[in-house]
């Protein structure tokens, strides 16, 4: 188990060097073509000439990405370009604000997926029918398309919910809950029906192993059955479809937070990436790799440890 | 033209056949077919120029010269949204195009040849398929300003593993079939070899993946054009949603018309890629194997009802007269076991039904060893099953009886056996053994967990209790650590230890019948004796009687002390174990008998070491 689980963090921490070197060198290359970018076009050929000194462009790139890194070690990830804010504060402000909206989503969409999905596989009939149908819908029609129609329909014409999220700091439970809600209801609506697909497979494909039937035979209960041992065989395809789910919503988040009007990271990527703001942009790009990493390490202890066979070894 | 490439061409035609002829297939080509004619003919259709703007004329009402409107430049609706399908459609085509371009070249490689190329490009693409695409698509866009074809390009990279490993698993999974073999041996050359065999095995997934990829490309270009990334002059469906995003509040439609197309179009996207994989999957020999199982299933699920109403017409009175309440017939109170005029069917998918268990009558007595034997195929486990009641759902009991110590636990009425009758009497009075001991151990679970359950819930005795018990079994069925073996994981033991484990579970509530399916089949010959050991020593100790289905005479004659011959569903001869295998009258235990144990010196050894019925 301790060489498993370092092998797998050995994979993430190089995936996370190699993202970085490639998304440095894709962002800062380019010198003179930012300063131009930050100081305007009126601008003379000299002030972008000290732009480019000012901001450190006219040192070669290798060097410049050794002492980024250097930085990065001691939790520096530079300053932003356009404003007196430090990339980390930028980035610390507005994860709880994405993190919730993600994190609160992907427990509705487990704990509905789960139970759709087992009482598609189990009971068979129209519930499996809604499931099957319900994924090709799901499929078909873009996520973030469903999230503009709810935001016209329940925010704007009926005025149920904030159009723009009243998340500030300070902001009370109330104002999370109100700005969160249709925007949580929008990702479940979107990704529920995959997932209960996927775990409906799982769960028929584990009914039938020939264990169940060995376990019926002892004497054992239905509801024991399905519990213990077809869920928890059934668990690490439902798990690894979730963790493909929430990586995936990582990427979401941007566009959801931009239609709902909701200040996390996703509204702060967006507004560098029109500014030119790269440090920040560099700054989303480590933020998401680094979740990217944790999360996948997650998943791989936790059906390591689902799996006596990675367990036990 | 050979006679390979007509037959491949009708293939074809068919695949498209089937296509059209699926409601949602034929709705997705249409759809699709619309939007591509449309984004055609855009320069004929489209009044205005894309960017051409009525300064006067912002948010307009549909209309007059704008059928559908201004949006706040004073662009006309139509002609943009025709002159953005034009694009859209363009970029979701390059999109998938660089994806292929890249993964199918790739798996190929990484298929066929392996290797070091194999390691770097499946973690490369491990990597690229973990990153969330948006993010990437957004630092893309920082780094080289706003292009449609530029972040399509990169789109397309970041979908390639999709085809990369589509690719790389049906080249490994074909590269060491035989006739790929035949082709190496018979001087073929690997690019001959990858272009005749491999490409026409992942030509089908790859056409369903590039259909579900250019519903994703949509989604995904509108997603960022939505967010304002795009570049202004480029008129596409996101950057109108955008637009009519920003002007909600005064005029709504204007969202309503891209948001149609685009959900119209990657809906299409969808709905063909589906379709397609149903007709595909149709056809033999490119089954997706999971999938189309479990289709299958679920088509013999829907049959079955219509089924079930028909069934009395052909069902003779008799087994409907049958009382419906469970008391035991005249004579079943002296056996532990009566089975009478069994009949078993399943729905056969054309509104019949095929017998596979016929009139079948036979008894256990308490501590009596009766054997079934017959071929496979001779409804000998599904009457062993019926007994047990643990039938598959689309089972039916059509007929007959099953009478267990005076309970009657046929429901003739639901045509199955009734499971509220026989819970209470699976585990503890009635017990089982199967066949393939590994795969009937849950590997989540240790061995001790799983002995010692069934006596907490059906004893009620305490875990400890269980524990101690459980350790007495595990020496008791020969396994010398039972210690280690209590604590391990089934993929931590033998097939022999796992099958002297599910002996001891068998008899760990002390039932009084076990039924064991072909309990030696799936061993070794050396441990098959002594499982069989283990079994008589079973009845000797505990008394318990034991059915025990199987094709070998072998068995038969070490351990039974009646036999009941089964062939296609019926019973063909029954008596005391000697009389079978020295008198058979059936011609059919003959023909069994005469091929297990021609031109040996039979039976008379094992025989000897067999109580006979009376004793």
């Amino acid at each position: 188990m301790i060489a498993f689980t370092l092998k797998r963090l050995g994979s993430g921490v190089l995936l996370l060097a190699v993202i970085c070197t490639v998304a440095y060198a894709l962002l800062f290359a380019n010198g003179p073509s930012i300063a131009r970018n930050i100081v305007g076009d009126q601008a003379t050929a000299e002030q972008v000439a000290a732009k480019q000194t000012e901001l450190g462009l006219d040192q070669p790139l290798p060097l410049r990405f050794l002492s980024w890194v250097g930085d990065a070690f001691a939790g520096d990830l530079g300053r932003s370009w356009f404003g007196p804010i430090t990339v980390s504060d930028a980035l610390v402000t507005r994860l709880p604000v994405t993190l919730t909206l993600i994190a609160t989503a992907m427990i509705f969409v487990t704990l509905i997926a789960t139970t759709l999905g087992t009482a598609a596989a189990v009971k068979r009939g129209w519930i499996d029918r809604v499931v099957q149908v319900g994924a090709i819908v799901g499929d078909a029609i873009p996520g973030f398309v469903v999230a503009v129609v709810l935001a016209t329909i329940f925010a704007v014409q009926l005025g149920l919910f904030p159009a723009v999220s009243s998340i500030a700091p300070g902001a009370g439970a109330d104002a999370w809950i109100a700005s969160l809600t249709l925007p949580v209801i929008a990702i479940v609506l979107n990704y529920v029906t995959a997932s209960a697909q996927q775990i409906r497979s799982a769960v028929i494909q584990q009914r039938e192993r020939d264990f169940v039937r060995t376990l019926r035979s002892r004497g054992l209960g239905d509801g024991e059955i399905l519990l213990r041992h077809v869920l928890r065989g059934a668990a690490p395809a439902g798990l690894t479809v979730l963790s493909l789910q929430f990586v995936g919503l990582l990427g979401g988040a941007v566009i959801l937070e931009r239609i709902f009007a909701i200040p996390g990271i996703g509204q702060l990527a967006i507004t560098a990436t029109v500014n030119g703001d790269i440090p920040i942009v560099m700054g989303v790009v480590v933020y998401t790799v680094a979740l990217v990493v944790i999360v996948n390490l997650v998943v791989d202890l936790l059906n390591g440890w689902l799996n006596p066979k990675v367990r036990v070894s | 033209m050979t006679s390979s490439d007509t037959s491949s061409k009708r293939r074809r035609s068919s695949v498209a056949l089937r296509l059209v002829r699926n409601p949602l297939g034929a709705a997705g080509v249409v759809i699709l077919l619309v939007m591509v004619a449309l984004a055609l003919l855009a320069p004929v259709l489209a009044p205005f120029g894309p960017n051409t703007a009525a300064i006067g004329n912002t948010l307009a009402a549909p209309g007059g010269d704008f059928l559908l409107g201004t949006d706040s430049a004073g662009r006309d609706t139509w002609s943009r949204l025709l002159w953005s399908g034009q694009l859209t459609l363009l970029s979701a085509l390059l999109c998938a195009s660089v994806a292929i371009a890249i993964g199918l070249p790739a798996g190929l490689i990484a298929g066929y040849f392996g290797k070091a190329f194999d390691g770097v490009s499946s973690w490369v693409a491990n990597a690229i398929l973990s990153l969330p695409s948006i993010i990437v698509l957004l630092s893309v866009r920082s780094a080289v300003g706003p292009s449609v074809w530029i972040t399509m390009i990169v789109f397309g990279v970041m979908l390639s593993p999709g085809y990369f490993r589509l690719t790389r698993t049906a080249v490994l999974s074909v590269r060491n079939e035989l006739y790929v073999d035949a082709a190496r041996v018979s001087g073929l050359s690997d690019a001959r070899i990858i272009t005749r065999h491999v490409l026409s095995v992942v030509r089908a997934p790859i056409i369903i993946q590039t259909a579900l990829i250019a519903g994703v490309a949509i989604a995904i270009q509108s997603g960022l054009e939505f967010l304002g990334l795009g570049s202004p002059q480029d008129p596409t469906w996101g950057a109108m949603l955008s637009e009519g995003f920003r002007n909600i509040y005064t005029t709504p439609m204007l969202m309503v018309w891209p948001a149609l197309a685009i959900g119209l179009t990657t809906g299409a996207f969808v709905l063909i890629g589906n379709a397609l994989r149903d007709a595909l999957e149709d056809m033999p020999g490119t089954r997706l194997s999971v999938k189309a199982l479990a289709g299958a299933a679920t088509a013999i699920g829907t049959a079955s009802a219509p089924v079930r109403s028909r069934i009395p017409s052909t069902v003779s009175v008799r087994t409907l007269a049958e009382p419906v309440d469970a008391t035991p017939p005249e004579d079943a109170a002296e056996h532990l076991l009566q089975v009478n005029d069994l009949e078993i069917g399943y729905p056969d998918g054309d509104g019949g039904l095929k017998r596979v268990v016929e009139g079948v009558h036979f008894h256990v007595d308490r501590g009596e060893v009766l054997s079934i034997v017959g071929e496979s195929g001779s409804g000998k486990s599904q009457t062993a099953f019926a007994v047990l009641g643990l039938l598959p759902a689309s089972a039916q009991v059509v007929g007959g009886t099953v009478v267990f110590d005076g309970v009657q636990t046929v429901d003739p009425q639901r045509r199955r056996i009734a499971d509220d009758r026989m819970r209470p009497l699976r585990g503890r009075r009635i017990s089982y053994i199967p066949q393939e001991p590994m795969s009937n151990l849950d590997p989540n679970y240790t061995i001790g967990h799983q002995l010692s359950r069934p006596m907490v819930k059906l004893l009620g005795v305490s875990r400890a209790e269980a524990r101690k018990r459980a350790l007495v079994l595990l020496e008791r069925v020969g396994i010398t650590d039972p210690q280690r073996t209590f604590d391990a994981y089934p993929h931590e033991i033998s097939g022999g230890m796992a099958q002297r484990v599910l002996i001891a579970g068998a008899v760990s509530c002390e039932p009084d019948l076990i039924i064991a399916d072909e309990p030696t089949t799936a061993l070794d010959v050396t441990v098959q004796a002594e499982v069989l050991d283990l079994l008589r020593t079973m009845r000797d100790e505990l008394g318990v009687a034991i059915l025990i289905v199987t094709h070998n005479f072998g068995v038969v004659a070490d351990l039974a002390d009646r036999v009941a011959v089964m062939q296609q569903g019926r019973l063909v001869e029954e008596g005391p174990v000697r009389e079978i295998l020295h008198h058979p009258q059936h011609p059919y235990t003959r023909a069994l008998l005469g091929s297990m144990l021609v031109g040996r010196e039979p039976l008379t050894p094992l025989t000897t070491t067999t109580k006979g019925p009376t004793s």
